[in-house]
């Protein structure tokens, strides 16, 4: 149901990102999306990778902060409106999304990753709905 | 001008008799009604009597900031509670304050010793003074008010904080003196300028104190202002400021031995070094009555110089001072040990995160940054979490050292490990 996004703490300053990507490719991890948050200080990199557990691994081995976090994947159809209505379902629950970011996940799908403030409830209310989650096995 | 000439210019044998007969009472005092010196000294198999004039001031022991923390918080109070009318405090190592009290005649002394300070700088009952230390449980507001009120002078009592207000009625009251940290009077220097104002003040003279500042600052900041600015010192463990102050010639500060007796000795052998060489500034306090203090460690290096002055005084003076013994800093007037920021950090978890305490001077205001490395346990895929973070340990941190900081997050192991003793400060102030 949930899959699993590799969150990394990186400072923002020249070279860091650039670092992190060079410790993926070494341990050979492909990054399938990504979302970047910016502060002025430091910024926070989500990444969706084929292999999440050795891709936090090969980071923490070279000192950075790495986490695994569950968060949704939803796929989508091409319509206008479409996210609007999925987000209104969620949002009449009153639950607050967190983050979100873009997933391609095929050739003519779109897909999004949410992360919510009660992600198992959210969970609960999108299966009761006609959505197809993304699993971790797709992004693989 | 001379506040007490009888004996700001006693000569030194004179002095000696003097300091003698007060060395034997305070010990008297301390031995009967503090059980901590009264251990101490048995301890050393010493009884008052054994002390009879300031010959045998190496005989006593010494106090450090760590047994006023070990006894807060009146435990070295020498006079019954009922007799103290004040008390002041200052951040301990810890987090835990010290605490110092008062009695009348001390705060009397402490006025007059302020005052000597004061006229030293050459302000008098006809000058208009703003005293601009912050109020309260620091020593500076309250002291510098009381010096400045027995001089006679008139008084406005401005704190800190609202320098808008004070450069306003300075120039509006016709202020001819100050009373401030450096830093603060570089800043109010700063501000006259912005406002194009220095040329409506009647301005004539700065006492600063609290905190440490350069030679090239003084004479920097009393070109700029058409002023003359004197250097005040003062702890409160020994009184609060106007401990020293220096006069017009500014070669050295003249301590107010009558009431300080200074010794300077070398911190690791804790032997006396000889007049002119650097070492540990070290007082025994031999009129106070709330809490005389035997031989307290000020952890403050310097040098003494008992020659006679060009300005007619005979008490001793000490150099500038060259540094701390301790890892104690002097951030915008207060006290701050890395071991504060360290017990604070404490609080975040069982372990105390990877840090480091970069002080730095903006402008002429003191900044502190503290830079935490971001664990696994603090870590957070969301932005808010990590704000979070980043408030609340600044929020610890103020807590603990009574100073707003400015909190970065930084990646683990980016805070350079030592090898020896670890290094949690960079203090990038240029004050040598």
């Amino acid at each position: 149901m949930y899959i699993k996004q590799l969150s990394v703490f990186i400072e923002n300053r020249e070279g860091r990102l650039e670092e992190v990507l060079d410790v993926l490719k070494q341990s050979g991890v492909n990054i399938v999306s990504l979302s970047l948050a910016d502060t002025s200080e430091y910024g926070l990199l989500r990444l969706l990778v084929n292999n999440p557990e050795a891709g936090k691994k090969a980071l923490r081995e070279n000192g950075f902060s790495a986490m695994l976090t569950d968060v949704l994947g939803v796929k989508l159809c091409h319509r206008v409106g479409y996210l609007q209505e999925l987000l209104e379902v969620i949002c009449k629950n009153g639950i607050n999304i967190e983050y979100m970011y873009a997933l391609s996940t095929g050739t003519d799908d779109a897909s999004i990753v949410i992360k919510t403030s009660d992600l198992e409830k959210a969970a609960a209310i999108l299966k009761e709905t006609a959505v197809e989650l993304v699993t971790q096995e797709e992004i693989a | 001008m001379i506040w007490n000439e009888t004996k700001e210019c006693m000569s030194r044998d004179e002095m000696r008799v003097l300091q003698s007969a007060r060395l034997v009472k305070t010990v008297e005092r301390v031995y009967h009604n503090v059980p901590f010196y009264r251990k101490k000294m048995q301890e050393l198999g010493l009884e008052p009597g054994d002390i009879k004039g300031i010959e045998d001031l190496q005989k006593l022991p010494f106090t450090t900031k760590n047994d006023l923390r070990d006894t807060y918080p009146f435990g070295l109070f020498a006079a019954p509670q009922s007799e103290i009318v004040r008390v002041h405090a200052s951040s301990g190592t810890t987090g835990k304050a010290t605490v110092v009290g008062y009695t009348r005649k001390d705060l009397d002394i402490w006025s007059e010793c302020v005052a000597r300070a004061l006229t030293m700088a050459g302000v008098s009952r006809n000058d208009i003074i703003q005293v601009a230390y912050g109020y309260g449980l620091f020593t500076g507001g309250l002291g510098a008010h009381g010096g400045a009120e027995k001089l006679g002078a008139m008084v406005v009592p401005m704190s800190t904080g609202n320098t808008k207000k004070l450069t306003t009625m300075m120039k509006d009251f016709g202020v001819t003196a100050i009373a401030c940290t450096p830093s603060y009077l570089c800043h109010i220097a700063e501000t006259l300028e912005e406002e194009d104002a220095i040329k409506d003040i009647k301005l004539k003279c700065a006492i600063c104190g609290a905190e440490p500042w350069t030679e090239n600052m003084r004479k920097q900041v009393e070109q700029k202002l058409h002023i003359h600015a004197h250097d005040i010192y003062g702890l409160s463990e020994v009184m609060g400021p106007g401990v020293a102050c220096d006069c017009e010639y500014h070669k050295g500060l003249h301590v107010y031995e009558d009431h300080f007796l200074p010794e300077i000795i070398d911190p690791e052998t804790l032997q006396p070094v000889a007049p002119g060489e650097t070492g540990e500034l070290v007082f025994t306090t031999i009129t106070k009555e709330g809490i005389p203090l035997l031989r307290y460690r000020t952890r403050d290096l310097t040098s003494i110089d008992y020659s006679p002055c060009e300005c007619g005084r005979t008490l001793a003076r000490i150099s500038r001072f060259k540094g701390r013994s301790d890892d104690m800093l002097i951030i915008r007037g207060v006290n701050v040990f890395p071991s504060q920021i360290e017990a604070a950090l404490l609080e975040m978890g069982e372990t105390t995160p990877h840090y480091m305490m970069i002080v730095d001077r903006v402008g002429n205001l003191d900044t502190l940054e503290v830079q935490v490395e971001v664990e696994e346990r603090f870590f957070s895929d969301e932005i808010k979490e990590l704000e979070k973070l980043t408030k609340k340990i600044a929020t610890v941190i103020q807590h603990a050292i009574g100073l707003a900081v400015k909190v970065k997050l930084v990646e683990p192991k980016t805070i350079e490990r030592s090898m020896g003793k670890a290094v949690h400060v960079i203090d990038k102030r240029k004050l040598v």
